[in-house]
């Protein structure tokens, strides 16, 4: 079965067509990496795929419903959760209040008035949680707007498996953090092979070919290959459009 | 934050004694003046609180709120109006009893609320001030076009209206009532905004695309918190009609929207108790300045701008948020 099923896809600026009748599927519990230089349409492809942006064409598939139509929210809620290359948070509220959030999402209609929210221990646990495991137990109370970099990047895949959801999408991760802080995350994300499908863009090639189970190579718009990291190493397409020739 | 909380508390309790113990002071020193004022600086209290939910906690921009002010004053006056002519509107003889007349005031003024603002949320940033500001000068030159109920030059209550049955002619008796609900009005709002429902609208205002992709359609809980917003300055605006036993255009004008605005920015955006104290200000300067010149706003101004330039939290800020550490 295939969480993920992308057929056709187009998508036009004017007379840039950034995704060129895209096709892309992945499989349930699978890591997929996609890859491809810059200007490949990498964040075209992941607006589609989260809602922000209608194609022109094509299908999106999620889970065999097609929510190509769908809102970014109604999205969310079944069950696909992405992290943002450039962090986005609410600045003045804390770590902890940006993970309870997501925990809130998931716990039906927010259209509850009276209780505290900060005092819900079904938010503030779970939170909690979600912070330890990235390793931000202990900047839990800070604002966001006090947190370095690296913290805010964890964060936001703290916020993002907080969201308990069967399709993650990660765009770019790793980007701007440091050589452990990336080490962890890594880490973080080779435990969580297997519980849920996850589609992985990132530059940084060590990670993407410890992780990915398959890879998917983004080229003006289309992919030109998709396979094993073995088979896309030696993938001679690949060696020509990406790799280069110091590959 | 700890001492900007202790702080907060004290001026709350403060401020709770002085305003009810303001009737009693005046009365020995034999003033109404100081208790109609006091009472005007309740019910501006009272709306500048529920703009400060959609502006302060929600981050919109609402230009307009004077529209559902004065639609709950036109509301308790034209019932009254239409019961005492002894013509029935839709059907209904009117009435002139607190205990209807007010809630349906904030009826009327939560509709007109759910149905501009279910059409202005559509916009953003400068258009959802316009908008709002458009929608507010529609209601304005309906009801100066409404000869009947008097156009340009208002419409007078004969009398309060009566709370269960009994009349309400003691202006003390009437401020405290004012006292009670604005205090109903702080800790509702203040629920709310600590509530799940107020960290979305919080949120939201913060980061609009994060709460979208947390699976939040943020639109609908804007549209509830500019209901809500609504129905506070619909009361508000009955109990405005209550004191001044006349309602009329100038309750919605866009000046009147614009200090409704200047209050919560001067008491302080998302602050809660702020805006009461920016009504307080408001009023003060007002009446003392307009002693001095009618064109009192010449100097008002440049007030605003000094507190805009060194009190950006607003007033409330500046009294209860002391700079951290360094």
């Amino acid at each position: 079965m295939s969480a993920l099923h992308i057929a056709g896809l187009v998508k036009r600026f004017g007379a840039l067509t950034a995704t060129d009748d895209l096709n892309l599927s992945v499989a349930e519990n699978e890591l997929h990496a996609i890859i491809g230089p810059n200007g490949a349409g990498k964040s075209t492809l992941i607006g589609q795929i989260t809602g922000e942006i209608q194609p022109n064409s094509g299908t999106i598939t999620m889970f065999h419903t097609d929510v190509t139509r769908w809102s970014v929210p109604q999205r969310s809620l079944a069950g696909l959760a992405r992290s943002f290359q450039i962090t986005q948070l609410c600045q003045g509220f804390t770590a902890e209040d940006n993970v309870a959030l997501a925990i809130q999402a998931r716990q039906g209609s927010s259209f509850r008035f009276f209780a505290d929210a900060r005092k819900d221990r079904r938010l503030r646990d779970p939170a909690r949680a979600a912070l330890a495991r990235v390793g931000l137990a202990d900047r839990a109370d800070r604002l966001v707007e006090e947190l370095s970099h690296g913290e805010k990047r964890q964060l936001e895949i703290a916020i993002t498996l907080a969201m308990t959801p069967r399709l993650i999408l990660l765009d770019e991760p790793m980007a701007g953090m440091s050589h452990d802080e990336s080490q962890k995350i890594v880490a973080l994300l080779s435990s969580l092979k297997g519980t849920a499908t996850i589609v992985l863009i990132e530059h940084d090639m060590d990670a993407v070919f410890a992780l990915a189970d398959r890879l998917s190579v983004l080229v003006s718009g289309r992919i030109i290959a998709t396979g094993t990291a073995e088979e896309i190493r030696v993938n001679p397409d690949v060696r020509d459009a990406y790799l280069g020739g110091d590959a | 934050m700890q001492r900007g909380e202790r702080i907060s508390q004290i001026l709350v309790a403060l401020a709770t004694i002085a305003l009810v113990a303001l009737p009693v002071v005046a009365a020995t020193f034999g003033s109404t003046y100081a208790v109609t004022l006091a009472t005007r600086l309740l019910i501006y209290g009272m709306v500048a609180v529920s703009l400060d939910l959609i502006i302060g906690y929600g981050g919109l921009i609402s230009f307009g709120h004077a529209a559902y002010f004065g639609l709950g004053g036109y509301t308790v006056a034209i019932l009254a109006f239409q019961l005492a002519e002894g013509v029935p509107i839709f059907g209904y003889d009117g009435t002139n009893e607190a205990l209807v007349a007010w809630p349906l005031a904030m009826l009327v003024s939560g509709l007109a609320a759910l149905v501009f603002g279910a059409l202005s949320l559509r916009t953003s940033g400068a258009y959802f001030i316009m908008i709002t500001l458009a929608f507010a000068q529609m209601v304005y030159y309906v009801f100066v076009a409404l000869k009947y109920y008097g156009g340009d030059d208002g419409l007078a209550m004969a009398r309060r209206n009566t709370l269960g049955g009994a009349r309400i002619v003691d202006p003390q008796i009437f401020y405290y009532i004012c006292l009670g609900l604005l205090a109903a009005v702080i800790f509702l709002v203040g629920r709310f905004t600590r509530s799940r429902f107020g960290m979305v609208l919080t949120g939201a205002r913060m980061n609009e695309r994060r709460m979208a992709a947390l699976g939040f359609s943020v639109m609908r809980y804007r549209l509830v918190a500019f209901v809500i917003a609504g129905m506070i300055a619909g009361l508000g605006g009955a109990l405005w009609a209550n004191l001044a036993r006349f309602v009329s255009p100038d309750m919605m004008a866009w000046t009147k929207s614009g200090e409704f605005m200047v209050m919560v920015i001067l008491g302080g955006l998302g602050s809660l108790f702020g805006p009461v104290l920016g009504a307080a200000a408001f009023i003060l300067v007002e009446s003392t300045l307009s002693e001095l010149t009618e064109y009192w706003q010449v100097l008002f101004g440049p007030v605003v701008v000094l507190i805009a330039l060194f009190a950006p939290r607003g007033l409330w800020g500046w009294l209860t948020v002391r700079r951290r550490g360094a």
